[in-house]
């Protein structure tokens, strides 16, 4: 009998049920998520307003959902940079091999031993801060560990026989490498791409904590975070709920990104 | 010994194109230190003559070599913002973090191993289970948020600390410890939980070999072959899976000393990025850099210390 993959199983749903409310949350909110109300300041959380209100009457959960949107976008924007081009690099260093492939995996290593947070902060004090600045600075950080992976399983593919079938029947390089190799190494990219995704929603909130990153009007995670603990001891509805979401929202992705790796191992 | 020159060899090129690097990259934000300095009463002829005298219309390699040297000797500029050397505004600060990194590091191991010990042990049973999915939700929580619930749990609600009134270690050391203690478990509780997780694997797996086997038949208790031979091996990818955290550790301390405002490199480090302060942007950056580099080599090291049959390339 096969064993059922409950990680893949919960984080799959955690993680559906996070996107799907804040992808509600762009059509539809409970409360406009800037409405003041002044005769609601600072409520705890109710049937009305279920995260609570802020010490403008702001409903939380409206915010939360807002905020939820800009990490969620900058979270897809930065792994589809990232993926999307670490898989052409990691492709074909790993199909072709040689001397660029070694220089170019030595630059990959010595990168991703340095922490994201820590390279970003660089970028960010050298290029400035904004929701689109921190789209790309932390798209190109995220390159090397997808091409890293997506290397090695190409490196590891092309000595086999369906790779060698298919080029004896004249398929060219780049047939043999997208219409062959790539459709077998599809679940370690969808695990990467899980866990890239579970990266990048930490490294933005991160560095939007640290007022680094996304600046207002945009809402965002972290920056909400930041401004809950300003009023920690008053409303600690505030702090608790906007990290509780995003600890949900990690957990969904990061549970995904496992079960898929398990899922690989099975096979 | 040869592997060990070789490393060396490799390391002091890395510490080399780190350091160039970094320095080339803040070359090209806009204004210099010459433009900072005369402000906005500066004249094309002035900030020529400013820039001559400093040094600051050489070629870019040769203001390096200077500024490596410098470096090396502990001579590492001056700040735009405060009227002191950069060294002298970091004195104080180092080590108020490398105590805080020092404790969560030495938090990770403590936790860490032991549980994911005991976790490998009992595998499969309903307590590693349960110890299994706690982790995991911790492995979620970024630090920063964990460092807000502990200061509303244990400052606030327990008052076993007033949030924002750093002790330093002048005026009392066990307060001192005592006020970075939340802040590093806030630290180590994520990583442990990584820790342990790595570790359950690889005792379950060693569990497995024949040795064990060997072990039990000839009469060893089950406690005493986990505590001889299965831990030595078992805990060889968690050792460069620690020293590798190292830097980590250091990252997040810059955010966590946010959320405790403890007066550290990190804090320090985001006042000057915000100010533009970049001489000691570029010191804290180098110097975290080689940090991580040496961090790297020392794991190499380790793990070829601790499991021979890794070859020496």
């Amino acid at each position: 009998m096969k064993r059922r993959n409950w990680t893949l199983r919960i984080g799959g749903c955690v993680a559906a049920v996070m996107v799907a409310l804040i992808l509600l949350g762009t059509v539809w909110t409970p409360y406009d998520p800037n409405a003041l109300a002044g005769a609601e300041k600072s409520m705890a959380p109710c049937l009305a307003h279920l995260f609570g209100t802020d010490n403008f009457g702001r409903d939380l959960f409206s915010r939360v959902l807002e905020g939820g949107r800009t990490s969620l976008l900058i979270a897809f924007c930065t792994v589809a940079i990232g993926g999307v081009c670490g898989t052409v690099i990691g492709s074909l260093t790993g199909y072709f091999g040689g001397l660029v492939d070694e220089v170019l995996m030595r630059f990959n290593d010595s990168v991703s031993a340095f922490p994201n947070i820590l390279l970003a902060l660089v970028c960010v004090s050298i290029f400035g801060t904004g929701k689109y600045k921190i789209i790309l600075v932390l798209g190109v950080l995220f390159i090397p560990s997808f091409a890293r992976i997506v290397r090695g399983e190409f490196a590891r593919e092309r000595s086999r026989d369906y790779v060698e079938n298919a080029r004896i029947m004249g398929a060219g390089p780049f047939r043999v490498m997208f219409a062959h190799i790539l459709p077998n190494v599809k679940t370690v990219l969808l695990s990467s791409v899980a866990i890239g995704f579970n990266n990048a929603v930490l490294a933005e909130a991160g560095m939007s904590f640290l007022s680094m990153g996304v600046q207002p009007p945009d809402a965002s995670l972290g920056r909400m975070l930041a401004e809950a603990q300003g009023s920690l001891f008053t409303m600690p509805w505030y702090a608790l709920s906007t990290g509780c979401f995003m600890v949900l929202l990690i957990l969904g992705f990061s549970l995904l990104g496992q079960g898929l790796q398990e899922q690989e191992r099975e096979l | 010994m040869k592997y060990y020159l070789r490393k060396l060899v490799t390391l002091i090129i890395t510490l080399f194109v780190v350091s160039l690097l970094a320095f080339l990259a803040f070359q090209i934000v806009p204004g210099d230190a010459a433009a900072r300095i005369l402000g906005t009463e500066a004249t094309p002829e002035s900030l020529a003559a400013l820039r001559h005298q400093m040094g600051l219309d050489r070629p870019m390699l040769v203001q390096y070599g200077d500024w490596l040297n410098q470096f090396l000797f502990g001579d590492m500029g001056n700040s735009y913002s405060y009227t002191m050397s950069v060294k002298a505004l970091l004195g104080p600060k180092l080590p108020i973090t490398f105590t805080l990194t020092a404790m969560a590091f030495l938090m990770i191991v403590c936790i860490s191993i032991p549980l994911g010990v005991w976790q490998g042990k009992h595998a499969g049973e309903a307590s590693d289970a349960v110890t299994g999915a706690v982790g995991q939700v911790f492995m979620s929580v970024p630090s920063f948020f964990l460092g807000i619930v502990f200061t509303l749990v244990f400052g606030i609600g327990l008052k076993l600390f007033t949030q924002g009134q750093f002790i330093h270690y002048d005026q009392s050391v066990s307060g001192f410890f005592g006020y970075l203690f939340f802040p590093a478990l806030a630290i180590a509780l994520p990583k442990s939980a990584m820790a342990a997780k790595l570790l359950r694997a690889s005792v379950i797996r060693e569990l497995q070999q024949d040795y064990v086997r060997t072990a039990r038949s000839r009469g060893r208790k089950f406690s005493s072959v986990l505590r001889v031979h299965v831990l030595r091996n078992a805990l060889i990818p968690v050792v460069t899976f620690l020293a590798m955290t190292i830097p980590e550790i250091v990252a997040n301390s810059i955010i966590v000393e946010q959320v405790f405002t403890i007066p550290g490199i990190g804090r320090l480090l985001l006042s000057s990025i915000l100010a533009s302060d970049y001489p000691v942007v570029l010191a804290i950056v180098v110097m975290l850099a080689f940090l991580v580099v040496l961090m790297n080599f020392l794991a190499d090291v380790l793990y070829q210390r601790i499991d021979p049959r890794i070859k020496v390339r």
